[in-house]
Order: C-alpha cells, then structure tokens, then sequence
C-alpha cells in the first residue's frame, strides 16, 4: 500500500538559530488507519500538520503528500485533504449552514452531490437540528463536530485534525473517535495530534515527539508492551500515600510514580526487582503488578521522571481550629436570565487537595473565580479561613494564593523582578522581602536563571516561577487553574511533586481541571456540569459507583461519562 | 485535480467569499461602526470643530486721544460680525490681558490719529497682536485692514471727496466667496476619513481571520491568492462607498457645501481613490496579523500622512522640499484636490483627469505589491 504521506529528512525551524520546530523527521502516514501526532505543547506537532497541509515550507528535506510534493503543488494537495486546525477554523458569526455552504463552495463540491454530502454530513455529527445556529454558539464538542463535517466536505483521502480534543469534554471526545473510526473503515486516512497521552492508544500507529525530535514511531501497544511487568499499584496507604509516594521516588528502582486517587502508580526501571512492603518500608501496603498505559512508556522513554526534592517552600502548618478552611455555601452567579452556576456548595479540609472537574462551559470558571474573590455572587458565599471573600475580601484574600492557567508572569521582566514585583504585590517589604525572595528561589531551584527573562523560560520553569510567586506570602490555601494542560508529562509530575509537599506541610489545594489526569491527583472532587454540582467524592467513590458489567473496571472519564449520562436521564424524566 | 476545473471553480470561490465577507459585514457591529458612524463623528468633528474664521475675536481698543474721527473708526470696528471690542485710553489696560490669552490684539489709535487723518498722512494705527497664535494673530491684522478700509471708503462717500485716478481695489473671490474655511474642510475631511476608512476595513478583516485561526482552514482550500483578495475587496468596496454616502449627504445638507460638480464624476473619482485605500489596507494585512496592530498600522499609514500631507489643513506648498517630495505619493492629497475642485469649482478635467490617473497608477501598483506578498502559507 502505498503511503499517504512520506517525509524524508524533514526539518523545519522558524528563524535561523532557533532550535528547530521539527528536525530530521523521516517517515510514513499510511491510508485506512488513524495516526496519531502524541506529544506535550511546543513538540512540533502543530508544525508538522502544517508541512503535511501544505502551509508551511519545510527547511530541509522533502514531504510528499499523495505523491505530490508539497513544495510545488500545494493547490493540488488543498483539493484532496481536509484540515482542521486548532479551534475547528470555523466563522463564529456564521451560521452551521453558512460555514458548511462556504466550504462547499470553495471545495466544489455543487448540485446534487452537495445535497446528499450536507444531508449525510448533518445525520453522522447530529447537528441537522441547529443548521441556523451560529457556529459561535455551540459548544465545544458541538463545534467540533462542525469543523470536522467541514474538513470532510470533499469526502478526502488525508483527514488532518489538529488536537481537536482540546476544550472537549469527555463525551464529545468519545463521540469524535467513533467518527473518526467510521472514516478509517472508508479507507480515509486519519493524522490526529494530541498532547493527551491516553489517546495514544486509540491509534493504530503512533509519531511520539518531543521538542521537535521523534522518540517512537509505531504501534502504541508495541511501545506500552516493553513496560510489562514493570508497573505496580501500591493501595492502601491512605493519609501516608503522598510522603509514601515521595519516599518511593527516592530509590533507584523506581523511575516514575503518580498518584491514581487512593492508589500510587510506581513504575521500576528496567530489570529492577519487584517492589515489595518491604522495600518500599510500608507494611500495611499491599502491591500488585497493573497493566502499563502508554504514558508509562512515554516517561521510561524520556529516562523517567526527575528526582528532586522541595526544599523548605512553606513552613508546617498547624491544624488552626479545625474549620474547613475553605467553604463554598451554596454559591451562585446569574448572567442576565443565564444560571452560571446553581446553588453549589462544598467544603475542603486542611491539608486537601480538591477538585472542580467538569466540561468547558459548565460553570467551573465561574465558581473558582468566585472562591478567587474575583466575581462577586448573585447569592451564596465564599470563604477562606473562615472569612468572607465577599465582606473582608482582603484579609481574605492576602490568606490565599493563586496561580492562573497561562501562569499571569510579566514575559518581559527577569525571574527576580518578577519575584519581587510579586513579593511587593502581596505587600511584603524589606526584609521580610527578602527572606521571601530568597526561600522560593531555594526551593524551586530558579538561580541559574534569575536574570532570564520570564518569556523565554520553558514551560517548566515559568510554571514553577508562577507558582513561586503564587506563594510568596505563604498563604495557608492555594488556588490552581488549570495548572498542568499541556504540560509534558514529566513537567507536570514535577510540578505535582512541589505540589504535594505542600500538601504534606499542611497548606490546602483547590484545583479546577478538565483533565482527567490532574483529577487522579486529588483527595476529592466536585463534578461540576450546567451550572451544577452533580457529585463530590473522592475519585475511587465516583469510579466504584458508576461499576457495572460494561465496565468493570471504570477510569474516572468513564465515571465522568456516567455520572453525567445519569444527571441528563434524570432531568429529561424530571421534564 | 486539473487546471481547468480549478479555473471553472473561481468565480463561484469568488462569489463564496464575497457572500461570507458580506454575512460577516452585516452580523458585525463593528464593521457598521467604521462605515456609517465613525465618518458622520469625524466630519462633524472637523466640520463644526476646526476652522480657520475668526468670528466675534475679542480686542482691545485705545484711543489716547478721544476725537471724533476715532469715535468714528471705533463704531464702525463694533459694528462688523469679527470683532469683540473693549476701549481703554492707554495700552498698560490690555497688556495683562493680552498676555493671559484673554484678548487676542490691542488695536491703538494714536493721539494724532486725527491731525494725520486731516492732513492725508498715513493715519496711526497701530495693531499689537499675539504672535504666539499666528494663525489669529493674521486674521486680526487682516480683519483690521479690512475694516479700515471700509472705513475710509464710507468717510470718502460721506465727503464725495474721492479723488480721481485713485485705484479702487475690490476683492473678489471665487468658488468660496463667503471665505468659509468650512467649505474647503469639508471636502478635506471626507478624503482623510475615508483614506482611513478604507484601510482600517480590509487591514481588520484580514487580520481578524489571522486573530481567530479561520485563515488557516481557508488557506487549505484550493483558493487562489486573486480570489482570495478579490473577495475581500468587493464587499469592503461597497462599504466604503455606503460610508462616502454618509459623507456627502452630511457635507450637502448639514453643511450646506456646494456640489458643483456631478454626482456621477464624484462616485467615479471616489471608487478609484477607494480601491487605493483598500489596496493599502490589504498591503497592511500582509504584514499584521492581529487587528491591533493592523489598526496601529492604519493610523500610520494612511491616517497621518492624509492629516499632514494632503494639503487640507496644512500648506504644502510652504513645506521644506523633502516633505513636499513625500506629499507626491499620498494617495489623499490627489484626492483632496479632486474634491474640493468637484464640489467647489464643478468638472474640471484638467484637474480631475490627472488625480484619476495618479490614484489609478497608485492603486495597480498597491495591489500588485500586495497579491505578491499575500501568502499562500503560513510561514
């Protein structure tokens, strides 16, 4: 069979002494099969579904798509591929039909032939009932599913479709695959990208990268087949698991560990021996060898996760007065006649990690930026330490630390004027500043690059510069959003790593996420979706109480999947 | 694919584009915004807001020595519409005012005013003014004279004493000959609004689509660079002439300017001069690509140098020769003088003919430039 796309040498860099987006890339995409693009943000993906589309020039060597080289015949190419970028490229201030008769007109595809594609395009995404909706008005899966009937018009050989899981929830996503699987059995060649790993094992064949080199080209389970054997779940160590997680780390045998709810995830080097209660110093533990996950050989590939230890970050607390330290009573905020959020309460307990879990657009953001102090509620209440955001917002707010998703760092200013700008924002002065300053830098190891520019950091290190500066003043409650979409795996274990040291000292966590992964991580979470707040436990309660003879084994996404389902079913009978 | 079905498909790419560019322009506020209510904001702010005339400018009189002939020459000051008059017997009274910027010129009438008056002798006034306005500083020296003149012509009348062979020069002056600056501001703002116009439209609809990523899903279609351009151009055309519309209806019936001109020759000139502002908004796309900074780009671009140097609000003809060599290749400046000449002074070819031409050369050459440098790709 012949291959869809060959690429031979390809390199690709931007400016002439950047490091290249894509370097020495050689390698196949073949019809009848979803391959698929896995790798953290900045890997090059973007940049090599762009070569393949035609829109980019490569520096160095070739790219063929179809036998075309996409140099010379890039028109030619346009005319048998569908491409969608990132956010779908559709009109916003269209309508469904408008974008749909717009890309059939510039895709030729006219008469009668038009009538049967629209008609058949419309019944397999579901949206022949919102053909007059403007497409700025779906939601995400719903826009998705759009972008992709656009991409399709032309029924093309070379389906590109540039992490169009980004901002779905978890049901869309689900859908989106099976789409995508009816496509493959029409011979349709599929290129999907992804920075989520778990969807890695839903392709036939995988281009694994990494700041812009290959680490694995193949079939994913040949990749996850080589950590067999080497991956163990510990349970049973309750309150102890995050120090008992951080003592694992420290031994040699073990090169990635994470939390999964109550359980740790260990994975052990290769030829490592078992580990045993024993080993591991953890008698009431019990081990049992778990199926590997593409992610565990995504780690053991990049050497495993870095080995480092946080130093003195934030001093032990005590348990104060043993009030929840943060309190949501029945917090709710109208837009005009739209319900944002709905009467949602909860409490987290000293020392807790807590998450706000559910699909864009049902209200998160909305209920962490009113726990943040940041919009005020129609009724209801937010406090911290026991004082109202709303009523003494700063002596409340001065005990809470927050670090936003794009990490709100000042890109032109150095890591130490940032510190500084932010040890002075949370109003500390003088020596106090200094101490400040001076302990962060310590812990999270920033002195090599004081003087940088924060812009220029990698990811890593601007997210722990944020979260420096989100702690300066250490605040006896932290607030995360987001913290690690898009991260590559090891960054985001380091990051979990300071994070649960923190924990450990005491210091209490809210986290908002639609990233099933970050969820594994906490104590408990709130499921939040249209406006409500339809289950808080921790995740193992939520995975057992979906348990059924389907899925006998439920991850938290199938839980997700479930306990939504369930909330929608009793609505609909409720109506 | 072959080249004849691509080509077979261009018109109806072409004709996509331009329905999709048009929904967008109808859904937008925005667009509505740039094409009807920011050229009615910007002519009303030049037409009421700037203008040259001096009406009602408050000045000092002095008389040092109370005859009647200056008794005479002060009413006769009073009773024309320019001037504000406040009499004093010595200059000290208005100096303080003067400096503060409450009074703009102290008019004085020597103590032998009337001895020089009888005798014939070039008659002492004397006229102080604030140099530091120059602009009011003329009109007030001008106005002056004006008025002594009629002045001295009403005294001569009432004597019959005119002697002959005297020349009498009477002023006259054409296409404008209420003096109005309006009716030369007028024009001149229409064509700095819609140079803005013009490029703020196209350079925001194409950087818009870069801000929002949809240019990449358009790019991987199989349109061409033309039709691409092409689609952008015509709905935006239309939008600009709604806003030249706004415009002349504004000139012609709020500020009462002439149209001496045609109809028809003044839609002619106005979509050439049109199809310039669009193509330099497109050029300005190449480069930008968020709607700020395509923005920014626009008030460089086309805004200020229409201000400075289309010769409506500031001489060219009194500018160093490098800036005068500059004013050669804005657009505006043709066009200014297309208007003021098609509103004012009616179809003058030999003025028309050749601005047409310019603006024609500098709108093939703007679009030639830009269908070079539009991207068919990303990088």
């Amino acid at each position: 069979m012949d291959a869809l796309v060959s690429t031979e040498g390809l390199a690709k860099s931007f400016a002439p002494n950047a490091t290249p987006a894509i370097q020495s890339l050689t390698t196949k995409i073949k019809a009848g099969q979803v391959t698929g693009l896995v790798g953290p943000d900045g890997a090059g993906k973007t940049t090599l579904m762009r070569l393949i589309a035609a829109l980019l020039q490569p520096s160095e060597g070739r790219i063929d798509v179809q036998g075309r080289d996409t140099r010379t015949e890039g028109a030619a190419i346009h005319d048998e591929i569908g491409y969608m970028p990132q956010r779908f490229g559709l009109y916003e201030d269209l309508s469904v039909m408008e974008n749909l008769t717009l890309y059939a007109d510039l895709r030729g595809v006219v008469g009668d032939e038009r009538t049967a594609t629209f008609e058949k395009l419309l019944a397999f995404t579901d949206l022949a009932r919102f053909t007059d909706r403007l497409a700025g008005a779906l939601s995400g899966g719903m826009k998705q599913k759009l972008g992709l009937a656009c991409a399709m018009l032309k029924s093309p050989k070379l389906l590109l479709l540039d992490e169009p899981s980004v901002g779905v929830d978890p049901i869309s996503r689900r859908d989106l695959w099976k789409m995508v699987y009816s496509l493959i059995d029409q011979g349709v060649g599929v290129v999907w990208s992804t920075a989520y790993l778990d969807e890695a094992e839903n392709c036939a064949e995988v281009i694994v990268l990494n700041q812009g080199r290959v680490l694995f080209q193949g079939d994913p389970k040949d990749m996850t087949a080589k950590m067999a054997g080497r991956v163990f779940k510990l349970h049973g160590a309750g309150a102890e698991r995050r120090a008992l997680l951080a003592r694992t780390l420290t031994s040699d045998d073990v090169i990635d560990g994470v939390m999964q709810g109550e359980a740790i995830r260990v994975v052990i080097a290769e030829g490592a021996a078992a580990p045993t209660a024993q080993s591991i110093g953890a008698a009431s533990v019990t081990i049992a060898p778990t199926p590997p996950r593409f992610e565990d050989a995504f780690v053991a590939m990049l050497g495993g996760q870095p080995k480092r230890t946080l130093a003195q970050a934030t001093r032990q607390r005590s348990d104060g007065d043993g009030k929840a330290p943060v309190q949501a009573k029945a917090l709710t905020r109208r837009f005009g006649s739209f319900t944002a959020a709905d009467h949602i309460s909860f409490e987290i307990a000293r020392g807790e990690i807590f998450g706000l879990l559910g699909p864009n657009g049902a209200g998160k953001s909305t209920t962490f930026k009113m726990m943040c102090g940041l919009l005020r509620p129609t009724e209801g209440s937010a406090l911290v330490d026991g004082l109202d955001l709303y009523k003494a917002p700063s002596a409340a707010r001065a005990r809470l630390g927050y670090m936003a998703q794009k990490f709100s760092l000042y890109g032109d200013l150095s890591v130490a004027q940032n510190l500084d700008f932010f040890a002075g924002a949370y109003g500390l002065s003088g020596a106090r500043r200094r101490e400040a300053v001076g302990r962060v830098i310590e812990a999270f190891d920033l002195k090599p690059f004081l003087n940088e520019n924060s812009g220029g950091l990698p990811l890593g290190f601007k997210q722990r510069l944020a979260l420096s500066c989100a702690i300066m003043h250490e605040p006896p409650v932290l607030f995360l959003d987001e913290p690690t979409s898009g991260v590559d795996p090891l960054t985001r274990r380091e990051f979990w790593g300071f994070i649960n040291a923190m924990v450990g000292r005491g210091v209490t966590i809210m986290v908002t996420t639609h990233f099933m992964d970050e969820a594994e991580y906490c104590d408990r979470v709130a499921l939040i979706y249209r406006g409500k707040c339809i289950a808080v436990d921790t995740p193992e309660a939520l995975q057992h109480a979906v348990k059924s003879k389907d899925i006998p084994e439920p991850t938290l996404e199938d839980a997700f999947i479930a306990l939504v389902e369930q909330h929608d079913r009793a609505q609909q009978a409720a109506a | 694919m072959s080249a004849a079905s691509l080509k077979s498909g261009r018109w109806r790419r072409i004709r996509a584009l331009i329905v999709k560019e048009t929904l967008q322009v109808v859904r937008d506020p925005s667009s509505i915004v740039v094409a009807f209510v920011l050229p009615a904001l910007l002519l009303f702010l030049f037409g009421f807001g700037i203008t040259f005339d001096a009406t009602r400018v408050k000045v000092g009189l002095v008389i040092e020595e109370p005859t009647p002939e200056s008794a005479e020459f002060a009413i006769s000051l009073s009773n024309t519409r320019y001037f504000d008059v406040r009499q004093a017997q010595s200059r000290l009274a208005f100096i303080d005012d003067l400096a503060a910027g409450k009074i703009s010129g102290v008019i004085v009438l020597s103590g032998d005013f009337a001895e020089r008056l009888e005798r014939g002798d070039t008659a002492g006034v004397q006229v102080i003014t604030d140099g530091s306005d120059p602009n009011t500083a003329g009109l007030v020296t001008g106005y002056v004279q004006g008025a002594w003149q009629s002045w001295q012509n009403q005294r001569g009348f009432a004597k019959t004493s005119s002697m002959p062979g005297q020349i009498d020069v009477q002023a006259r002056f054409w296409f404008n000959p209420e003096l109005e600056s309006r009716r030369l501001l007028v024009p001149g703002s229409i064509s700095l609004i819609m140079m803005m116009i013009g490029a703020l439209l196209t350079a925001l609809v194409v950087s818009r689509e870069w801000e929002r990523g949809t240019i990449e899903a358009l790019l991987a279609t199989p349109i061409g660079t033309l039709e691409f351009l092409i689609g952008k151009l015509v709905p935006n055309f239309m939008l600009g002439l709604c806003a030249m519309a706004v415009c002349v209806l504004a000139a012609l019936f709020v500020f009462d300017i002439p149209l001496r001109g045609s109809l028809l020759i003044l839609i002619g000139f106005t979509a050439v001069f049109m199809s310039v502002a669009l193509s330099i908004g497109l050029l300005i796309s190449t480069v930008a690509k968020t709607q700020f900074v395509a923005s920014q780009m626009a008030m460089l671009v086309a805004f200020l140098p229409g201000l400075y140097f289309s010769g409506f609000l500031f001489e060219i003809a009194s500018m160093p020769a490098p800036l005068r060599a500059f004013s050669v290749i804005v657009p505006a400046k043709y066009y200014v003088q297309g208007l003021q000449t098609i509103f004012l002074a009616g179809n003058i070819a030999s003025v028309l003919v050749p601005c047409t031409l310019i603006l024609v050369f500098m709108s093939t050459v703007l679009f030639a430039l830009t269908a070079r440098n539009t991207r068919q790709r990303l990088d």
